[in-house]
């Protein structure tokens, strides 16, 4: 069978027999080799490296996932990459040689590390030049599950990533008795630059759940006439499209589990009674998946490598570039499956825990594909509970004065106290371009809101209210100023902004080495990005200001604004953006330069490019 | 597991409490704890500074380094149609077509749109500038050119092209030529989802002319109009063949003038083409 589900006649081919067998021989091999409480089970050349010194290979080499043979890009002949497990404390030594014909890089993600091994070229380093290396070395003080993954153009997409475990120094908090990475991306047999150049031609191209004649009249019998026609034009004056979830969808791609297609059903083993860790990491370049295990609860008990107080669920979302370690407990001998659904039900990845191999279980049906409702427009009547009164009554007055944001020196809200981030809503000046399609004026501040496709599915979702950081943040003081951006674009012309600014468009945003700051995110699009900020964590506050959870990847609904506080204690250039790979290209890209406090010597070079 | 619970309710409740409440589990889990800072305080330990930070660059060098560039060009060429037509006086060839090169603010435009009847050619080639003015427009700048039996004509051209509300793909560009010739064209479209696959889509033209052409049949006024409509299956988004019908009527003086020539004045036509862009 095909993974891909999306429209009846969906051209996708059929898996060869050939590429079925081999996966499924993926699968035996690891398993039978690797039994430990530790397995990182996948195809057949699929590594653990540990230790303290490494050596990475980027290159090129043949896949077949889908019955047709394309290059990736890979990091030691792999796809993933391996999985390199290092020690919390430990000092390690990566030489990563690049053996491509172009530029490359490698960014571990997550890891708080010296500005020049973050491997971002042009502000980290001048990246891996083609025949080049690059000497990596840092000292690991933290743990848990992260990633790594190129930072060059499409390198990502055509396969260069892999997992990364730091084991917890005096053992996990958590213990389990197996153990299994579980990296979710999606692999494309197309040229990511052919993807990339439709979606600025054709920005719908890859949506194939349109809303139909045959929608429009099944609405009229289930809503009626008038409310249908009301729905029609709503979303046709804003020139909008609620089936706008993701922008390259299950038409071009195939969803892998550990490097494995649906078909090749990556499995973990456990013996029943057993408690087993699965780290998922989404490395895809531009979807969201939505996992669950039927007849499993999931206890998450971590977040991008940080542990958190365990709590219960059916589902969680994970958007590109997150992390989240669950904790399952099967009580019966049976297979069950992993099933991680697209957002926009376009496609999924598939695995399976079971007791032996070659057991499989029910593969559930795709949930009906979801459509953005006003709330997620920012049109009010939203599920979220905790917007406050004050912020509606402040919001209906409609136009903020425009202070300039990205440089104020202060909170400019200090009357609503430090401790809690603004109510008020100011779009920028900036925004004021025709590349920008939509602006939110009561957004959803509430983050107890699973996410559209999610909603009152009759299952315990994850939301990021549930989420609770073990141990507290990493920095009491409170936001001593507040940046408020905004996430924009356009969805026709396929541009991707933060306050309707390019990269190209912008200057480096400044922190002063040492402050404490509070950035406030607020989605004025409809998608849903994942913002990531390098070399310093994210700390996730609610709208009150109370810290939720530590986060290297914050995903921002449409039309949601949410805050999260950032000690700026990593001098240097970094790279600021969405971790939807394509936006990023188009433009959704910042530089955050710390800088040190008035008086020091800057050791960091100059931000400004522009 | 209770005292995890009672610690989600004060975490929920006040946000003062969190670092307490973190320093009070702290101290279920270890016997150190010297001063109030948090668990997550102690173990976090900053990076160091860069031992090689990067410099200036130019924005060129770096987009060139990052392999990112926000204000690369992208270019297409597209033919909304390519059709053949039976129209009264046997077949004919009709395109529309349209190729741009450009970024997201600016783009050059060539339009082209014609018709071979009878081993004859007549249609326009337009060379123009698209500047990005709103959200959902752009304004159109340039040379036009149209070429047929009579006499050719070049124009100068303004308009508009963009997006109206409820999804119309609205053009309309005004025409200012020689001896104080002008004209007008307007024409919008839209596309209906049957299916994710088969797409409808009317489309409507209008043409309106300053000055008499009689060379070219052309009177002035509201010349004439053009309804068609198009049924089409996606074979890829870039792949679609088609079937359609147009029906096209001449008005007022230019009507008299076709009449003059004995040609008809309006016409029902089946259409036959393909639509194609890369």
């Amino acid at each position: 069978m095909s993974s891909m589900i999306q429209s009846p006649r969906a051209r996708r081919p059929q898996l060869s027999r050939r590429s079925f067998l081999q996966a499924a021989g993926a699968g035996l091999f690891v398993l039978g080799a690797n039994r430990g409480a530790d397995v990182w089970a996948q195809s057949q050349t699929q590594t653990v490296l540990t230790g303290s010194h490494f050596d990475l290979q980027i290159g090129e080499a043949p896949f077949n996932f889908t019955g047709h043979k394309r290059i990736g890009t890979v990091v030691n002949g792999q796809i993933p990459g391996p999985l390199l497990r290092w020690r919390e404390g430990d000092t390690v030594t990566l030489r990563v040689s690049n053996r491509l014909a172009a530029r490359s890089s490698i960014h571990w993600h997550g890891m708080i590390l010296p500005a020049d091994m973050d491997g971002v070229p042009g502000l980290s380093f001048a990246g891996i030049p083609s025949g080049g290396e690059y000497l990596y070395r840092f000292k690991v003080n933290q743990h848990g599950t992260y990633w790594y993954h190129a930072h060059s153009r499409f390198q990502e997409q055509t396969g260069l990533y892999g997992p990364i475990v730091i084991e917890r120094r005096g053992g996990e908090r958590f213990p389990t008795e197996r153990d299994y990475v579980v990296m979710l991306s999606d692999w494309t047999d197309l040229d990511p630059e052919r993807i990339f150049s439709v979606l600025k031609k054709h920005s719908d191209y890859y949506n194939f759940g349109r809303r139909t004649a045959g929608d429009f009249f099944a609405d009229v019998r289930k809503n009626g006439l008038s409310r249908t026609l009301a729905d029609r034009r709503m979303w046709g004056e804003m020139r909008m499209n609620p089936t706008d979830m993701l922008d390259v969808s299950g038409y071009a791609y195939t969803s892998l589990m550990n490097g494995v297609t649906p078909t090749g059903n990556w499995t973990g083993l456990f013996s029943r009674g057993e408690k087993v860790r699965l780290r998922f990491i989404n490395g895809s370049s531009m979807s969201f998946f939505d996992v669950r295990i039927p007849g499993l609860k999931l206890t998450v008990v971590a977040t991008d490598g940080v542990d958190v107080e365990p709590v219960s669920v059916d589902e969680f979302r994970i958007g590109a570039a997150e992390t989240y370690d669950v904790i399952v407990e099967p009580k019966d001998d049976r297979a069950y499956t992993i099933f991680a659904q697209a957002m926009d039900r376009s496609g999924y990845a598939r695995g399976t825990l079971a007791p032996s191999l070659g057991l499989e279980a029910e593969i559930p049906p795709l949930d009906p594909r979801p459509l953005l409702t006003m709330t997620d427009m920012g049109h009010g009547g939203h599920e979220s509970s905790s917007a406050t009164p004050m912020e509606h009554s402040q919001m209906d007055h409609g136009q903020m004065d425009h202070s300039q944001m990205n440089h104020a020196p202060a909170n400019p809200h200090a009357g609503h106290g430090a401790g809690a981030p603004s109510t008020t809503l100011e779009h920028p000046p900036t925004e004021q371009t025709p590349l920008l399609d939509m602006q939110v004026n009561r957004p959803n501040t509430g983050l107890d809101d699973p996410g559209v496709g999610l909603r009152n599915n009759g299952r315990r979702v994850l939301t990021y209210a549930d989420l609770h950081t073990i141990g507290g943040p990493i920095d009491r003081r409170q936001p001593g100023r507040e940046i408020q951006l905004h996430l924009t674009g356009h969805m026709e012309r396929f541009v991707w902004s933060f306050n309707g600014q390019k990269f190209s468009e912008a200057k480096p945003l400044k922190f002063q080495l040492g402050e404490r700051l509070r950035i406030t995110l607020v989605n004025d699009s409809m998608m849903t990005h994942p913002i990531h900020l390098h070399g310093m964590w994210s700390e996730l506050e609610d709208a009150s200001g109370n810290f939720q959870v530590r986060k290297h990847t914050v995903n921002v609904q449409p039309a949601q604004k949410l805050s999260y506080a950032v000690t700026a204690d990593a001098l240097g250039r970094w790279a600021y953006h969405c971790h939807l790979l394509y936006h990023m290209e188009a433009g959704m890209f910042r530089e955050v330069h710390v800088e040190p406090a008035d008086g020091m010597a800057d050791h960091s070079g100059h931000g400004d490019h522009s | 597991m209770s005292a995890l619970i009672k610690l989600h309710v004060a975490l929920a409740l006040v946000g003062a409490v969190v670092t307490a409440a973190a320093a009070q589990e702290e101290h279920q889990h270890h016997e150190h704890h010297s001063d109030e800072r948090t668990q997550s305080e102690r173990a976090h330990i900053p990076p160091d500074p860069p031992q090689h930070p990067m410099g200036d660059m130019s924005e060129e060098e770096m987009a060139e380094m990052m392999d990112m560039d926000d204000t690369a060009p992208f270019g297409m060429v597209a033919f909304d149609q390519l059709e053949w037509r039976d129209t009264d006086g046997g077949d004919a060839l009709f395109w529309d077509g349209r190729a741009w090169f450009g970024n997201d603010y600016d783009k050059a435009l060539l339009k082209t749109e014609g018709e071979r009847f009878d081993g004859d050619y007549e249609g326009s080639a337009e060379l123009l500038w698209d500047h990005v003015i709103s959200r959902w427009w752009s304004l159109q700048g340039g040379v036009a050119h149209d070429f047929g039996e009579g006499p050719s004509r070049t124009w100068a051209a303004f308009g508009v092209q963009g997006l109206a509300p409820y999804w119309f793909e609205v053009e309309a560009l005004a025409y200012v030529g020689e001896e104080g010739r002008t004209a007008a064209n307007f024409s919008a479209e839209y596309e209906m989802f049957l299916t994710q696959r088969w797409i409808l889509q009317p489309k409507v033209e209008l043409q309106l002319y300053g000055k008499d052409d009689p060379a070219n049949g052309i009177a002035s006024g509201f010349s004439d109009a053009e309804l068609g409509l198009r049924l089409r299956y996606e074979i890829r988004r870039e792949f679609a063949p088609y079937l359609g019908v147009v029906w096209s009527r001449k008005f007022g003086d230019t009507a008299d003038l076709a009449r003059e020539h004995g040609d008809d004045t309006d016409e029902f036509q089946i259409v036959a083409g393909l639509r194609a862009w890369f």
